[in-house]
């Protein structure tokens, strides 16, 4: 888990991506009238393989919004852009993460994209404490996994 | 054409993310790691998204409906309660040691790295869980 290897300081990639962002969310809005929150749709599209309580019904658009999202890294790599990613091989580490991730975006109906990026963008007050909390818990989590415990 | 908007939505919200590199989570935990190899470039992710949705927003509602939807359904609770906190909470730790969120995860599904494979179903599996969970009397009884 510990890949402290340094990555490059990007701003001006990262801000072009970052209005990439909003600027999906905002197309989901002006379409469909709905929060671009990745956890909700994807909380969505599992509504139609198990019950899912409070899932929308209106399916289709999410199904088809995760696909945009996956067809993504190959139309970067057809265009001549690079892709960097550096996935942890400590697998038991990584299904830990992932059954975590899930069960707090679930449980707090949210995650980066929906209560931080569209959650912020409408002020709303549960989407500000949700992105300080879950905020300080990432930089305390990776604070002890790479300076107390030194990774596991 | 329903589907085709949509599916452009997520594509542009992927490219975004794989540009970023909000998909890559070795920069996410840079990011993370003020400590030490920290690497502050997700703040101009975060700030590019959020000033772009905050005008964008403003500008579609001046609209009385969707273009294919017939109303815009927007959170309506205001609520801090247990769930939102822990969820919060459990998700932040999960995020830090992984340095997926779901978007993230959803991208770099293609590149078929073992982590990934391992990360999004469970992922899945705890979206399920928590989506249940948020029902049970011990988090819904009292606000915290």
């Amino acid at each position: 888990m510990n890949s402290a290897a340094p990555t490059d300081f990007t701003p001006w990639m990262s801000l072009g991506g970052g209005i990439l962002i909003g600027l999906s969310a905002v197309m989901v809005m002006a379409l469909f009238g709905r929060i671009a929150g990745i956890a909700g749709i994807t909380n969505g599209v599992l509504g139609a393989v198990v019950p899912m309580g409070s899932a929308p019904s209106d399916r289709g658009w999410r199904f088809a919004f995760i696909l945009g999202l996956i067809a993504a890294p190959l139309t970067v790599a057809l265009t001549g852009g690079t892709i960097e990613q550096t996935v942890s091989e400590n697998l038991s580490g990584m299904a830990l993460a992932g059954l975590l991730v899930g069960v707090g975006t679930g449980l707090g109906s949210g995650c980066t994209s929906g209560h931080g990026v569209c959650g912020i963008a409408r002020l709303s007050r549960r989407s500000l404490v949700a992105v300080a909390i879950f905020m300080a818990a990432a930089f305390v989590t990776v604070f002890i996994l790479r300076h107390v415990t030194g990774g596991f | 054409m329903r589907n085709l908007m949509a599916f452009a939505s997520g594509l542009v919200f992927g490219v975004g993310l794989v540009i970023s590199g909000m998909a890559n989570p070795a920069k996410v935990l840079n990011f993370l790691d003020l400590a030490g190899t920290w690497d502050p470039s997700l703040a101009f992710v975060m700030g590019g998204a959020v000033a772009a949705a905050f005008i964008g927003y403003r500008l579609v509602w001046r609209f009385e409906s969707p273009a294919l939807g017939d109303r815009f359904d927007i959170p309506t609770s205001t609520g801090i309660d247990r769930p939102l906190v822990i969820g919060a909470a459990v998700f932040g730790i999960g995020w830090g040691i992984g340095g997926f969120c779901p978007g993230p995860a959803w991208t770099a599904l293609p590149l078929l790295a073992p982590g990934t494979l391992v990360f999004l179903p469970m992922m899945l599996v705890g979206l399920w869980l928590g989506s249940h969970a948020k029902n049970l009397p011990i988090l819904t009884s009292k606000g915290a």
